[in-house]
């Protein structure tokens, strides 16, 4: 394993974000979280990365693991000029060669004077993807990275990272809450609403009762529960797919907002 | 023509631009332009202290500026919202230093000068303690600033590769802390943020790297030093708002030229 989480715990404030979360990440292995928004995918993250405590559990990483990692967002304010040259060189400088290798690898080259500010969310991303690799991580960490992306960009981006995978062997984290990423690009799924709700390949999580409850779906097919989601998010009364018997398993109610995104996500 | 007491002035007007160009920028980068300011009116509340003890007035708002500084970095660290920590403890540290320092006798006619700096005074001991503080300040920025420059860019970023941003920020509030205790003489409590601020945003628009940027800053500040001190002369306008006049028609100047800049570009 090269990071794992056992029995780990966080408390934030007065609400248990995690509990009992036992989890793992495999050399050269495409893990996705998965989650509806406010499930403590982003904490789980951050846990591991250890800018949380944990309040239970542990975090055991492989002695001298290197972790890329590519952030949501960067919140830059307007008044730090940092180009894509000066980025990659941080927070280790890097050579003029090294920095154009790893922007041509994600297909960023000759941005290198171009103002991050000025960059388009996909552009960003695999910028931001480009820096990460510069370390040689044995482990790579995304959160929400096509949160961004409209559904091409989404697609070119996970082969991106599928062929990073393959010629570094590095292992991979993601966080996401959008169901089309989970069945295209993981080798294992972790359904995450505090708890572990099930995990494994994507063909057998997304067959998961606990999975279908936490997402509000029923028992049809994916383009059947596609089609429920979206009707359910835009309209109730002329809804036959509605009365199918979506799931009414103890998370349904958990996040109403993430049933209708999913919905959304799965369009392409 | 050019007396003793003006190249002093002169001198001190440059280290202090020197220390707070650079440290302006990480200040503007950050976001942090109102914590200069609650700082430096904490530093009122440290010359009453000192002057009651009978300290250097260095030492004391050093150390009040330090537990300020400290005191909203928790307090922020802790999920505060910033402006009201900020506001309340910055107006209230100023009030109580006023209201100390009334208690201490013959200091009424000095107020002043630690409200607006008193540049022209400034002694060789002053210069000493300046120019020390300004290269404490531009050794810790140099010697953290690709830490301190990842932490900004991205906290998570910097702590995945093993920075501390919590350390961070207290390095650059201790880096605040020491410049205001040093620029009090300077420009006074009511203007070290604007030293912070001013010559930091008049360098961007000239800026395409955060380094150019810093050194711009501290460069701008020392013309807007010696041009202040020259209207100062010819007008007999008070030094330290004079200087911060300068800076804020500079930034003016710089802001027009920079979008011409980039109208031109396009």
């Amino acid at each position: 394993m090269l990071i794992e989480a056992r029995n780990l715990s966080v408390r934030l404030g007065d609400l248990d974000v995690l509990s009992g979360v036992t989890m793992g990440i495999a050399e050269g292995e495409i893990v996705t979280i998965l989650g509806p928004n406010g499930s403590g995918k982003s904490t789980l993250i951050r846990a591991l990365l250890g800018l949380v405590t944990p309040s239970r559990g542990e975090i055991r990483r492989k002695p001298g693991l290197t972790i890329g990692y590519v952030p949501q967002r960067l919140a830059l304010d307007a008044s730090l000029p940092l180009s894509v040259r000066r980025f990659m060189s941080l927070p280790t400088r890097v050579t003029d060669a090294e920095a154009a290798q790893a922007l041509n690898r994600v297909g960023m080259d000759g941005t290198e004077t171009t103002p991050v500010t000025s960059l388009s969310g996909g552009q960003l991303q695999r910028v931001m993807l480009a820096r990460a690799l510069l370390s040689r991580p044995g482990l790579l960490v995304l959160d929400e990275p096509t949160q961004s992306l409209d559904q091409p960009g989404e697609a070119a981006f996970y082969r991106l990272i599928e062929e990073v995978r393959r010629e570094t062997g590095a292992g991979v984290l993601m966080v996401s809450h959008d169901l089309h990423v989970v069945m295209a690009a993981s080798d294992r799924v972790i359904c995450l609403n505090h708890h572990i709700c099930c995990q494994g390949t994507p063909r057998v999580v997304s067959a998961a009762p606990e999975y279908r409850a936490l997402f509000g779906l029923g028992t049809q097919g994916a383009l059947a529960l596609y089609q429920h989601s979206h009707d359910h998010s835009h309209d109730h009364s002329h809804d036959p797919l509605h009365e199918h018997g979506p799931a009414n398993g103890p998370e349904h109610d958990h996040d109403p907002d993430g049933h209708t995104h999913e919905g959304h996500a799965h369009a392409g | 023509m050019l007396d003793d007491f003006i190249l002093r002035a002169a001198a001190a007007g440059i280290g202090l631009s020197l220390a707070t160009g650079p440290l302006g920028s990480v200040v503007l980068w950050r976001r942090m332009a109102y914590f200069g300011d609650a700082t430096a009116h904490a530093a009122i509340l440290g010359v009453a202290l000192a002057l009651a003890f009978n300290l250097p007035i260095v030492l004391g708002t050093l150390a009040v500026a330090v537990i300020m500084a400290v005191t909203v970095a928790t307090l922020a660290a802790r999920g505060w919202a910033v402006d009201t920590a900020l506001g309340v403890l910055s107006h209230g540290a100023l009030a109580f230093g006023l209201l100390a320092i009334s208690y201490v006798k013959g200091v009424h006619a000095s107020l002043e000068s630690f409200l607006f700096g008193d540049i022209l005074a400034v002694d060789a001991k002053d210069l000493l303690f300046i120019w020390a503080g300004a290269c404490v300040v531009l050794a810790l920025l140099a010697w953290r600033w690709q830490r301190l420059l990842t932490a900004t860019v991205n906290a998570e970023l910097a702590q995945a590769a093993g920075i501390n941003p919590d350390r961070e920020r207290l390095i650059l509030t201790l880096a605040l802390a020491v410049v205001v205790a040093v620029a009090l003489k300077v420009v006074g409590a009511l203007l070290i943020a604007a030293m912070l601020v001013i010559p930091a945003a008049a360098a961007r628009s000239l800026s395409r790297s955060p380094e150019q940027m810093a050194a711009l800053a501290a460069l701008i500040g020392a013309i807007a030093c010696l041009a202040g001190l020259g209207l100062s002369l010819l007008q007999d306008t008070p030094a330290g708002p004079s200087i911060v006049a300068m800076a804020a028609a500079i930034f003016a100047i710089l802001a027009g030229f920079g979008r011409a800049v980039q109208r031109g570009n396009r």
